[in-house]
């Protein structure tokens, strides 16, 4: 039996990469193109796997409005092909719609390019620097300068109006003494401190933190403060997201006033379903240091 | 508007053109084979084979039958438009760049790249009507300067070369003397290497882009710096509209540089310039590389342009493109 047979066998097949099988399939059909432009090409040919594959093409064809033609360019039209573009095939797709919608693109205001660019521009400066709207400082607000953990001014500054848990007096005092140019001392252990209430304060926030995980994907700060609210007072809500994609990583903490208000809500919603999830909620591990 | 992506070539664009009518779009790129597109829906016509180097640089006779292209291959070539053979072969010692038919198609003007001993040189040949008879004997031949010469193009009724390169400044000689008669100011003119020169639709004026990340607009005859526009990034390719006063910078950074930065930061645009205020109208984004090459219909209602990532995209304006008002 030689390979021009119908039947072959599949060593032959692979042999001949199937190149030299194309008169074995069926004629390209071309059908139309019909009153509505549609055109349909219809093609056979061998897969990888030397099975035919019969590929068909529907093109609509649309005439271009109110193109003017010179009479060479219109002969140019019925030019054949030559070079490569005479085994052109209709899967080849070198010539394609940009999928895309392009605008002309009005340049931006010399007053906001600098900084749009500078955003856009390079992902390792931003990284080094911070970028402008990440990084504020909770101590002082500086935006874009520092950290809160390297805030310079952390212990001259007034303390923020969202943590209602620091005590005030412990801060204004240590503003006072804190001018000398002695050693660093920490403002809680400063002359005039509210030494025991500060530490306790500090330490009984961390404690009110409950960490509560196996979050959906869905879940905001608002909804975790609506599902924890009927236990008391909140403070705090946070959901963990990813930076670079701005999902929630699927856990967050919710910190309370009164221990005992968290207490009850670990009671109530560990294991309890929300969203399609069992959450997990437990206290918080305070943090090594 | 939804730009029309011809992926033909394998290598980085080098150089786009159309015929008279706008109908056909010619493009060379590295890779050995110019090719012919149909310029209204981007189907390939052809490709023109034979080439053994990259091709820098197409030209397109009046009458659109023939094709004059300059490669690397140390030669540059005439073609049959319609049936895609060569028809002559001038061979040169040095790779050929930039080729330009004179007005009339009976002179063309072939460049050719300092190699070896050898300086750069424009070289004029004569172009027969019958192929049968073309000869490969040099009408002129302008020693050039120092550099490559990157763009050269005939002035006015054939009387002047115009000839732009490497050493930033823009030349026009006397191509019956063979005699230099004007240099650009290096006071105003161009600070780095040339890339690009493109003449406006009469001839009246043209427009070079540079690596200093600017495009300049010159007067023909008196060579006098009419107007400068400047962008934030090495310039590559330029082009005029023929139907509005607009001018359109191609360009992005280095081609070396282009793996290493985010992609957003390669400013891989057409930016587009009103020609009259200097001033940035807008820009079109869609390359992955930098753009190499820009061309602009002749009837100024689409223009395509080439790039490093080795497409040409073709942009059919907006309507919407026509009433801009800045």
């Amino acid at each position: 039996m030689t390979a021009t047979a119908p039947k072959l066998r599949w060593g032959e097949l692979e042999e001949d990469d199937g190149e030299d099988l194309d008169f074995l399939l069926p004629p390209r059909q071309v059908i139309g193109p019909n009153e509505n432009g549609i055109k349909k090409v219809i093609e056979y040919k061998f897969n990888e796997d030397g099975n035919k594959v019969k590929i068909t093409t529907t093109i609509r064809v649309r005439k271009l409005a109110n193109a003017r033609l010179s009479k060479s360019a219109i002969e140019r039209r019925s030019w054949p092909k030559f070079g490569d573009a005479v085994h052109e095939d209709v899967g080849s797709r070198l010539t394609m719609v940009s999928t895309e919608e392009i605008v002309l693109e009005p340049p931006r205001a010399p007053g906001s390019k600098p900084e749009e660019t500078k955003a856009a521009g390079d992902p390792l400066a931003q990284l080094g620097k911070g970028g402008a709207v990440l990084m504020v400082c909770r101590t002082c607000g500086k935006k874009g300068d520092h950290w809160t953990s390297r805030c310079p001014y952390k212990d001259l500054a007034q303390p923020s109006e969202g943590f209602i848990d620091k005590p005030p007096t412990a801060e204004t005092s240590s503003v006072a003494s804190g001018t000398g140019k002695t050693a660093y001392v920490p403002p809680g252990m400063r002359a005039g401190a509210e030494r025991g209430a500060g530490a306790d304060m500090r330490r009984r926030n961390d404690e009110n933190s409950v960490r509560v995980t196996n979050l959906s994907e869905d879940t905001q700060e608002p909804d975790l403060h609506d599902l924890f609210r009927p236990f008391g007072a909140i403070t705090r809500v946070y959901v963990a997201m990813d930076q670079k994609t701005g999902m929630s990583r699927g856990f967050g903490f919710v910190n309370f006033v009164n221990r005992e208000d968290a207490q009850r809500a670990i009671n109530k919603l560990n294991g309890y379903g929300y969203d399609n999830l069992i959450l997990k909620v437990e206290w918080a591990t305070p943090r090594s240091n | 508007m939804r730009p029309i992506l011809m992926k033909g070539h394998e290598r980085p664009l080098t150089f786009l053109k159309y015929n008279r009518e706008g109908d056909l779009l010619f493009s060379c790129a590295k890779d050995h084979n110019p090719t012919v597109w149909f310029a209204d829906n981007g189907e390939r016509l052809g490709t023109f084979r034979g080439h053994n180097g990259a091709v820098w640089s197409c030209d397109v006779s009046r009458d659109s039958l023939q094709l004059i292209t300059g490669s690397a291959d140390q030669t540059a070539k005439l073609w049959n438009v319609k049936s895609g053979n060569q028809l002559y072969t001038f061979n040169f010692d040095s790779p050929a760049r930039s080729v330009d038919f004179s007005v009339g198609d009976k002179l063309a003007l072939i460049t050719t790249d300092p190699f070896m001993e050898l300086s750069s040189a424009i070289h004029v040949k004569r172009i027969a009507r019958d192929p049968a008879d073309q000869s490969g004997k040099s009408v002129l031949v302008l020693k050039g300067p120092q550099g490559r010469i990157n763009r050269a193009v005939w002035g006015p009724l054939n009387k002047t070369i115009i000839s732009a390169g490497e050493d930033a400044v823009v030349r026009i000689w006397d191509t019956e003397t063979g005699t230099l008669l004007k240099e650009s100011d290096r006071e105003i003119g161009h600070k780095r290497p040339i890339t690009s020169l493109t003449k406006s639709t009469d001839g009246s004026h043209f427009i070079t882009g540079s690596v200093d990340k600017s495009a300049k607009l010159w007067d023909t005859r008196s060579l006098t710096l009419i107007k400068t526009y400047v962008t934030e990034r090495p310039v590559n390719a330029v082009a005029m509209s023929p139907l509005l006063d607009h001018v359109v910078l191609g360009g992005g950074q280095d081609a070396s540089a282009v793996t290493t930065t985010d992609h957003r930061a390669g400013k891989f645009e057409a930016k587009f310039y009103d020609k009259i205020l200097q001033e940035e109208i807008g820009g079109v984004k869609g390359h992955f590389g930098p753009i190499n090459a820009l061309a602009f219909n002749p009837d100024g209602k689409s223009f395509s342009s080439g790039g490093e990532d080795g497409y040409v995209r073709l942009h059919h304006f907006d309507p919407d493109y026509f009433n801009i008002k800045i």
